[in-house]
This record gives structure tokens, C-alpha cells and sequence, in this order.
């Protein structure tokens, strides 16, 4: 039955209007003590104009978030299979942990005395990390996974310049991820592009072609954006090497194979980790994330600063570069050590699972990918042959002649209650359908998404595009014009003029 | 293990299902010898109880700064966060959420980012805002990437009154894109005239950047600066590390800044010992487009009702590739809804009270400090952070005050090693968070250490 409310709203759906359109001058969500009105010493800048911001009590402000929050959908809320992006489960233990006072309530500035504790828990979170990519060094410090790029290209531009070397062609798979090509050339890098070959791997013999001794190195991610892995990856490696770049690996999709492979058995020089995907910090809506890099001992003297040195005296945190020790940093990432409250999440996670628990959440991954691979992959069209790593990637030649695209499908697996797929992207693909599981999620809810895909497959083939043109029609909103909110961009909340 | 739901029925189904007999003949294309047929050397799975007993551990060798009178500013400030904002952000629908990609179903996210672009332009005092930054200092180096696209020069001027550490990563992210990044040595006792600012610029400059407060806690009109950017063509890039300042000085966006931004810390989220954070960026609705990072937009949908959506994504590195404005793709979400909980609840009247709070606490400290032998204030000007001159080398007196239970400060020789002329200061933060008993303790132990 479909009526109109006088409100808008429909029962549990609510409306909520801006925060800018509820406030009433006065009220406020904070009792703060009276000041006591000391002359000011601002330089006579005292400001002397309103903000402009609401008055809200503190049970509006609750309440206003708490119905925002039930327009969102999150991993705690479903399936979530949202490719390359790694939603797995964000375990509870990891926030109550990076809440406890002698771990969230330190100043990056506390004296070394006063903080032992947490440079311990850095250099714990980074054993870790070096004895699972098998790599001799790490920096912690970048603040996401394309910092981390950052990091490791700006490592292989320092260790080049070193070298008195003007090599300036990095060459990146057409498959890369975005931040890999805006990466290099934020280091002064040119990007050339290497080929596919039909079984989505790097084309061996066009990239052989294109080394020369004017070439940096490869950003190639492993497993790669297309969720297979690239077997010829030693081969390409050492091939690299013989041309005299380096090797940076994308780390993206370290999840899969997490526990089972060293990437340093594979000849990389340098690899981010995104925290947030392989060892499930959370998401947030979009970061923080945390991206820290292993390094090969070619790249490790480059590392940026600050880092944390274990000593006699016990945990020492160098801030400066001291030309007698050897290092040559490229410089500083940040404005402090790194994303702490991530690293104290992903180690909790890592000594939850411990070597054998990331070894089976690896295994899980991909066993489940290739689950979910086997049960769509007489209906859906299967990009690459062969089995998948952690995510199954599909193309849009099931939906030919249907009149559906990818972002309709995407749009009607919405009203049926999952997170859609990544769509279009990799780029390599027409229409990418990629679809990541991740280790967390029960066969039978993997079943469930597929069975649901499958019938509304078997909807669009049947011809009934003006169904899906139209989804999704039970979200809180329906398809959104992105066109008119570039053409014409609204970006903030402005009062109503007279 | 307790997240891993498979059970051996399970795996052995699914594995006939796919055709494969083993978890391992699905790694076939890893190399020979790379695939690992035990686990690494690392320690096995523990219980909640097990790991959250060991995280314990780790923290109780720790000095909380809440625990002892705490001082410490230089960039991250201790601030009383209201118990809603950790409530609000621990929701699963907020927590576990990703990227809005799929707008009809993250509606809480993209309107809170909105709501959060207007709450850091108002206080800013700018057209604009993203919807987020990694942190202050990186938030410095994207301001003069773009100020140099906006300009297509090749030159930023940064005063001496920059966060060191924020010239560090500004020029970190300069040395390899030709951009040459020219300044003044900071100093606590003169503060840089726009004169000598304005010899530095020449045609190549596309900015000037200042930080405000400054890096020693000095408060400074750049209304006139602005005016000398703009006439040789160049940017003024308002920087700052305390979000809570523009509740109580006049905003950047009232000198005529063309690019506001910095640290948003204070507003929601804890210390955690430097990150994660979130950067501030705010710019004019003339530079919308050169702008880093994401935007969110309103719009309607398509029952004509508003919603939103991220918007102007042609800059952005997923669709630009090499050419986009930066290469950011996750920013700060979770702590930029921290900072809009915060903000919602402080509103207008608490904005201000507590920066007027702030201010007032250090006017308090400052003149206790004053009173004490061996310190001198050398600040005319402050919010809520100064810098004290001390008899004694700063960093050995920290320490001294560490024994006695007393976080005192930040010696400028942490921030500035390589200068031994700024060896006897100390940078100072009083916060609301400071009572009259804190700074009697910390005057107390700098007149002992002095003595």
C-alpha cells in the first residue's frame, strides 16, 4: 500500500533535516563553566562576527545522528561485498582496546620516558608486519594506502637520485588502481601503461618491450585489481631488477594471501598495506585508514622519518636523520608517528588470529570467492578463466541486449538488502562487476546474495529493463542526479536569503 | 577462530561445489616455492581475554596525559571530548560503513559530510570545504600543490611561523614535483613583517603560507599580507593546528585567505598519540575545482526529495588518473564525523565559551609562569599555546618535571634540533581541560627545576 505521510517520513524511515535547519540560538549540547571575562591578549583580533553555527541540546544532537545513521548501510548491517575494498568484519575488541586511556590519551609530543609502552606496540605491530610480508624494514608512519604508495615511489625516486640516476618512466598495469598512476606522477614520475593479456595477468612480452634504462620501476598490484594472481611475477621481478628499477607491489590485496606468501619470496623492493583492508581496521565511512610499507634493503635506508629504534635503554623514537647511522630519509609523511589508533586496532586483529587464524582468513577469502565464483559463473560472464584469489571479477556481456547495465543490477541488488559490488572498475573490463566476500561472511549468506543475483539475472534477461532503470526503490532516497550536483555544486548549507 | 564462520563441512562442500580438492589448488599461480605449507613464525590465536590483557599491558607503561597536569600543544591538543561523540561514532552504520558509493544507501554519511564542509567553513570563514584531509601537515603540502596549479608557478613562500613539522612534509611533497619552496627561519623573540614576507615573492610564487596562530602561539593579522599576495599574483594559505582558536580571533577567511586549512584534532577526537587525525581544508568558491580530496554535494533524487552525493569527481584520481589534484582517495572520515558530533553539540554559544575558556586558562598560566624565577613569557600575543623562555636548556627541564609528575610542555628543540639558539624555550598549551590546581603544579616544579 503506498500513501504519503504528512511528515515524509514512513514509520522507521525518518526524514531528517540538516543540522543547520534545527538549532535555535541558545541552546547548546555542552555545559562549559562561566568565563570570567579576563582581558584578552589576541592581538586585537577577538572575533567579532557570529559563526554561524546551530544551537542543538545534547539529546537533538544524539538523536539527529542516530536517525543519519540508519540511513547508511555498513558491514554490521549486511552483506558487503564491495570489490578490492576488503569489507570484512571490524571486530569489537579492537575499539575497546584503542580506547584504553594509557593507549588513545598520549601526546605525540610525551617525553620517550612517559610512552615506552606505545613505541613498544609500534614496533610489535610492525614485527608483525615484517615477519608476514618476510621483508627487513617498515615504515608506519603514511597515513593511508595511497600515502603509502607515496612513500614507497618517493623511497625509489630518493634511492635513484642516490644512485645519480634520471630515470622518470614507472610503468603501471591499465588495471591499476587510480592512485597508483596519480601517485608516480605526484613524484615526477611519466606513466606508461602496460597491456593485459586475455587471461588478465601483465602482458610478459610488452613489458619486457617496454624496459630501458630510462625506467624507475613497476607499481604492479599482487594479487591484482582484476582478483588473479600474477604468475609470472618473479619473472617480472627479476626482469625489473636486470633493467635496473625497482619493484613496487600495490598491497591492496594482500587479504589473500596473507600467511601463505611472502611477498619478499617474490623479489618486491617496497609494498603498502592497507590496515584497514587485510587487517580489518575500520572502514569509517571513508578512513581513517593506515598504509604502512616494507621495504627491501635496496629502498630501507630511504624510509622516511620518524621511526621507532629499539635500543639498551629501551624504545627510542628518531625524529631526525642522523647521517652517521647509515639512513637517508626522503623526509616526513605527516605531522606525527603514524595512525596509532590503527595500529593498536590491527594488532589486536593479528593477535586474535595469530599465524594460524591469518593464515585461515586468507584461505577462507578465497575459498569463498571461488565459491561465489562457481555459482554465478553459468549466468554472469566470467572475465578471466581460471580460479580467482579473494574477489571474482565479472564483465557485463550477461547483461548484452537486456538493456540493464551494471549500475542498474547494482541498484536493484540494493532493494533486495546487500551492499552492491565495485562497479566499473577495474577499468580493464567493460562493465566490472567485482565482487569480494571476504572471510567473514557464512556460506549461507554468500548463498543468499547469489541466489538473489541469479533471479534478478534471470529478471533482466527476461526484458524487463524499466524495473531496473527505476531501482532502487525502497531506500531512503532513490537514484541521485550527480549531474546537476556537478554542474551547478551545492557544497554547504548557506541561511535563506530574504 | 571466533570471526571465521566456515566450519570443515562447510569448506569441503564448497570446495566440491568449485571442483577443487584443496584451499591450496586454489593458489596454483603462485610461483614454486613462494607458497608457504606452514604458518610464519609469529604466536598463535588468542581470546579476547588473552589479547585485551595484553593491550593492557602495553598501555599501563604508559603515562596517560590526562593522568598528570599535561601541557602539550606543538600541533595536537588535549580537549575534553563529549561522551555522545565516541557513542555516535561507534554506531556500526558509521563504523563499518565505506566510501558513499552507492548514495541511496549511505545517505548518514554524505549528509553528515556536508554538514561538516559547512561547519569547517563557517568557522574558517571560507566559501568551501572538503569533506576531509589526512591531518594538518599534509593538509599544508596539498594547499601549496594547489596553489601552484591554481597559479601555474612553481614557488611557496612559508613564513618562519610554520609548524616545522608542516614545512617538513610541505617539503617533502614539493622536492619531487620541481617546486621549490623558499622561507624564513621561525623565531620566537621577532615575528617575520609582511615586508620581509613580500621580498620573497617574486613571479614564480603561487603562495604565501602563515600559520595562525603561528607555530609559537602568536596571534597576527594577515589582512595586509593578503593584500601584497594578491597584487604579485600569489595565494595567501592560511594554515593553523587549533580549530578551536576561531571561536574566539576573527577568522583567515576575514583577512581574504584564498586557501584555509589545518588540523581539526581538538574538535572530537582523542590524541592517540598523533593520529589518526583529520585535516581541515577550506578554500573560495572561485578555487572549488583545483581543490584535493573529496567533495560531497547536494542534490535531488528521483522522486524530486534532496539528498546527497560526492560530486565534482572529474578532479579525483579514480577517474583522472595521472592528472588529478592529488592522489587521496580515503581521507578522515570517522574523525571528521568525531569533529561534526562535537561541533553539533558545542553550537554557536559553546564554540565560543570554549575558546573563550582556553584563552582565559592560558592568560591564567601565563601570568603564573611569569611569576616564576627563570621563566619569561615571550608572547605578546596568544590563544591558548606560548612559548616561555627558560634559564635551563627546555628539553632537560621536560624531563626533570617528568619525575615530578608533570607533562610541562614541548621543548622547541624537539621541533627544531638543529637550532641550539632555540635550546632554552618552551611552547606551552593550557586547555579547558587544565584546572587552577594543574597549573599551580606546573609553575610549582619549573621554580624547583630552575632553582
Amino acid at each position: 500500500m503506498t500513501f504519503t505521510t504528512h511528515t515524509g517520513n514512513r514509520g522507521l524511515v525518518l526524514e531528517e533535516k540538516l543540522i543547520f535547519e534545527q538549532g535555535q540560538a541558545g541552546r547548546t549540547g555542552v555545559d562549559l563553566p562561566e568565563p570570567k571575562g579576563t582581558k584578552s591578549r589576541l592581538g586585537g583580533l577577538d572575533r567579532d562576527s557570529d559563526v554561524g553555527l546551530p544551537g542543538l541540546s545534547e539529546p537533538q544532537v544524539v538523536r539527529h545522528f542516530t536517525r543519519l545513521s540508519q540511513k547508511n548501510f555498513g558491514i554490521d548491517s549486511g552483506f558487503f561485498p564491495l570489490g578490492s575494498c576488503t569489507m570484512k568484519h571490524n571486530p569489537r575488541i579492537n575499539e575497546k582496546v584503542a580506547r584504553l586511556p594509557g593507549l588513545s590519551d598520549l601526546h605525540p609530543m610525551q617525553p620517550e620516558s612517559t610512552v615506552q609502552g606505545a613505541l613498544e606496540l609500534m614496533d610489535q605491530c610492525a614485527h608483525w608486519l615484517l615477519v608476514l610480508t618476510g621483508m627487513p624494514a617498515v615504515a608506519m608512519s603514511p597515513a593511508a594506502g595511497a600515502q603509502g604508495e607515496l612513500c614507497g615511489m618517493m623511497a625509489i625516486r630518493a634511492a635513484l637520485d642516490a644512485r645519480g640516476e634520471n630515470r622518470r618512466r614507472v610503468l603501471v598495469p591499465e588495471s591499476a588502481h587510480g592512485t597508483n598512476p596519480a601517485t608516480a606522477a605526484a613524484c615526477g614520475f611519466t606513466v606508461d601503461s602496460i597491456p593485459a593479456t586475455e587471461d588478465g595477468r601483465v602482458d610478459l612480452a610488452a613489458f619486457e618491450a617496454k624496459l630501458g634504462d630510462d625506467v624507475a620501476g613497476i607499481m604492479l598490484t599482487n594479487p591484482n585489481t582484476c582478483g588473479l594472481f600474477e604468475r609470472d611475477v618473479r619473472k617480472i621481478a627479476d626482469l625489473v631488477h636486470e633493467a635496473g628499477g625497482y619493484f613496487y607491489c600495490d598491497g591492496a590485496n594482500f587479504n589473500a594471501i596473507v600467511g601463505r606468501v611472502r611477498p619478499a619470496d617474490l623479489g618486491i623492493d617496497a609494498m603498502h598495506i592497507n590496515l584497514h583492508k587485510t587487517f580489518s581496521t575500520p572502514h569509517g565511512g571513508g578512513g581513517p585508514g593506515s598504509g604502512p610499507v616494507v621495504f627491501s634493503d635496496a629502498l630501507a635506508p630511504f624510509a622516511p622519518i620518524p621511526y621507532v629504534v629499539r635500543t639498551e635503554n629501551g624504545f627510542r623514537l628518531v625524529e631526525t636523520a642522523d647521517e652517521n647511522d647509515g639512513t637517508k630519509p626522503f623526509g616526513r609523511l605527516k605531522g606525527f608517528h603514524g595512525q596509532m589508533g590503527m595500529f593498536i586496532r590491527a594488532l589486536a586483529y593479528m593477535k586474535s588470529h595469530g599465524s594460524d587464524g591469518l593464515r585461515q582468513a586468507s584461505g577462507d577469502a578465497v575459498l569463498n570467492a571461488n565459491y561465489l565464483l562457481a555459482r554465478l559463473k553459468d549466468k554472469l560472464s566470467v572475465a578471466y578463466p581460471g580460479y580467482c584469489m579473494h574477489e571474482a571479477l565479472f564483465d557485463d556481456g550477461f547483461l548484452k541486449d537486456t538493456g540493464v547495465s551494471t549500475l542498474d543490477l547494482a541498484k536493484a541488488i540494493i532493494d533486495e538488502g546487500f551492499h552492491p559490488m565495485t562497479m566499473y572498475f577495474p577499468l580493464v573490463v567493460h562493465g566490472a562487476l567485482l565482487v569480494e566476500p571476504t572471510e567473514t561472511e557464512t556460506k549461507e549468506s554468500i548463498d543468499e546474495f547469489c541466489d538473489s543475483v541469479l533471479h534478478l539475472v534471470g529478471k533482466a534477461q527476461s526484458g524487463d529493463a524499466e524495473f531496473f532503470k527505476n531501482a532502487p526503490y525502497l531506500t531512503p532516497r532513490r537514484r541521485l542526479d550527480e549531474t546537476a550536483a556537478a554542474r551547478k555544486p551545492v557544497l554547504r548549507w548557506k541561511p535563506e536569503t530574504a | 577462530m571466533r570471526y571465521l564462520p566456515l566450519t570443515s563441512a562447510d569448506r569441503a562442500s564448497m570446495l566440491e561445489t568449485i571442483g577443487a580438492s584443496s584451499v591450496e589448488e586454489l593458489y596454483s599461480d603462485v610461483p614454486d616455492g613462494a607458497l608457504l605449507d606452514a604458518p610464519v613464525d609469529l604466536p598463535s590465536h588468542l581470546g579476547e581475554m588473552q589479547v585485551e590483557r595484553d593491550m593492557m599491558a602495553l598501555a599501563a607503561k604508559n603515562t596517560g596525559a590526562s593522568s598528570v597536569p599535561s601541557f602539550l600543544g606543538a600541533g595536537a591538543y588535549r580537549h575534553h571530548v563529549p561522551a555522545t561523540v565516541d557513542y555516535v561514532i561507534q554506531r556500526g552504520e558509521f563504523l563499518t560503513a565505506y566510501t558513499p558509493y552507492q548514495p541511496e544507501i549511505a545517505q548518514g554519511t554524505l549528509q553528515y559530510l556536508f554538514e561538516f564542509q559547512t561547519q569547517v567553513a563557517s568557522i574558517t570563514g571560507m566559501d568551501v570545504a572538503n569533506a576531509s584531509m589526512w591531518d594538518g601537515a599534509t593538509s599544508c603540502a596539498e594547499a601549496v600543490l594547489m596553489a601552484c596549479r591554481a597559479t601555474r608557478r612553481k614557488k611557496a613562500v612559508l613564513s618562519g611561523g610554520v609548524h616545522p613539522h608542516y614545512r617538513e612534509v610541505t617539503e617533502t611533497y614539493c622536492q619531487y614535483s620541481d617546486t621549490e619552496v623558499a622561507g624564513r627561519d621561525g623565531n620566537p623573540e621577532q615575528q617575520a613583517t609582511v615586508e620581509e614576507l613580500d621580498d620573497l615573492i617574486d613571479d614564480q610564487t603561487a603562495c604565501v603560507v602563515v600559520q595562525y596562530p603561528d607555530v609559537f602561539g602568536r596571534v597576527q593579522d594577515h589582512t595586509k599580507l593578503a593584500e601584497v599576495c594578491h597584487a604579485k599574483g600569489a595565494l595567501l594559505v592560511v594554515v593553523f593546528t587549533e580549530a578551536v582558536a576561531f571561536g574566539a580571533i576573527k577568522s583567515p577567511g576575514s583577512f581574504g585567505a584564498d586557501i584555509v586549512c589545518g588540523e581539526g584534532q581538538s574538535i572530537g577526537n582523542a590524541l592517540n598519540y598523533g593520529g589518526p587525525y583529520v585535516g581541515l581544508f577550506a578554500t573560495t568558491q572561485k578555487l572549488v575545482r583545483q581543490m584535493p580530496g573529496r567533495l560531497c554535494g547536494e542534490t535531488v533524487d528521483q522522486d524530486g526529495k534532496r539528498g546527497f552525493v560526492l560530486t565534482l569527481s572529474t578532479r579525483e584520481q579514480h577517474i583522472r588518473r595521472e592528472k588529478a589534484t592529488s592522489n587521496i582517495c580515503t581521507n578522515s572520515g570517522l574523525c571528521s564525523l568525531a569533529f561534526t558530533v562535537h561541533m553539533s553539540l558545542l553550537g554557536e554559544d559553546g564554540y565560543r565559551r570554549l575558546a573563550t575558556l582556553n584563552h582565559e586558562n592560558a592568560c591564567k598560566a601565563a601570568d603564573a609562569l611569569d611569576a616564576v624565577p627563570g621563566v619569561t613569557v615571550v608572547n605578546d600575543s596568544f590563544f591558548n599555546e606560548f612559548t616561555v623562555k627558560l634559564s635551563k636548556p627546555a628539553a632537560e627541564v621536560v624531563e626533570t618535571l617528568v619525575a615530578k609528575n608533570v607533562l610541562g610542555g614541548v621543548p622547541l628543540s624537539r621541533l627544531y634540533p638543529n637550532r641550539s639558539d632555540l635550546d632554552n624555550y618552551l611552547l606551552v598549551a593550557v586547555t579547558e581541560t587544565n584546572t587552577d590546581d594543574d597549573i599551580a603544579a606546573l609553575a610549582d616544579a619549573l621554580k624547583e627545576a630552575l632553582a
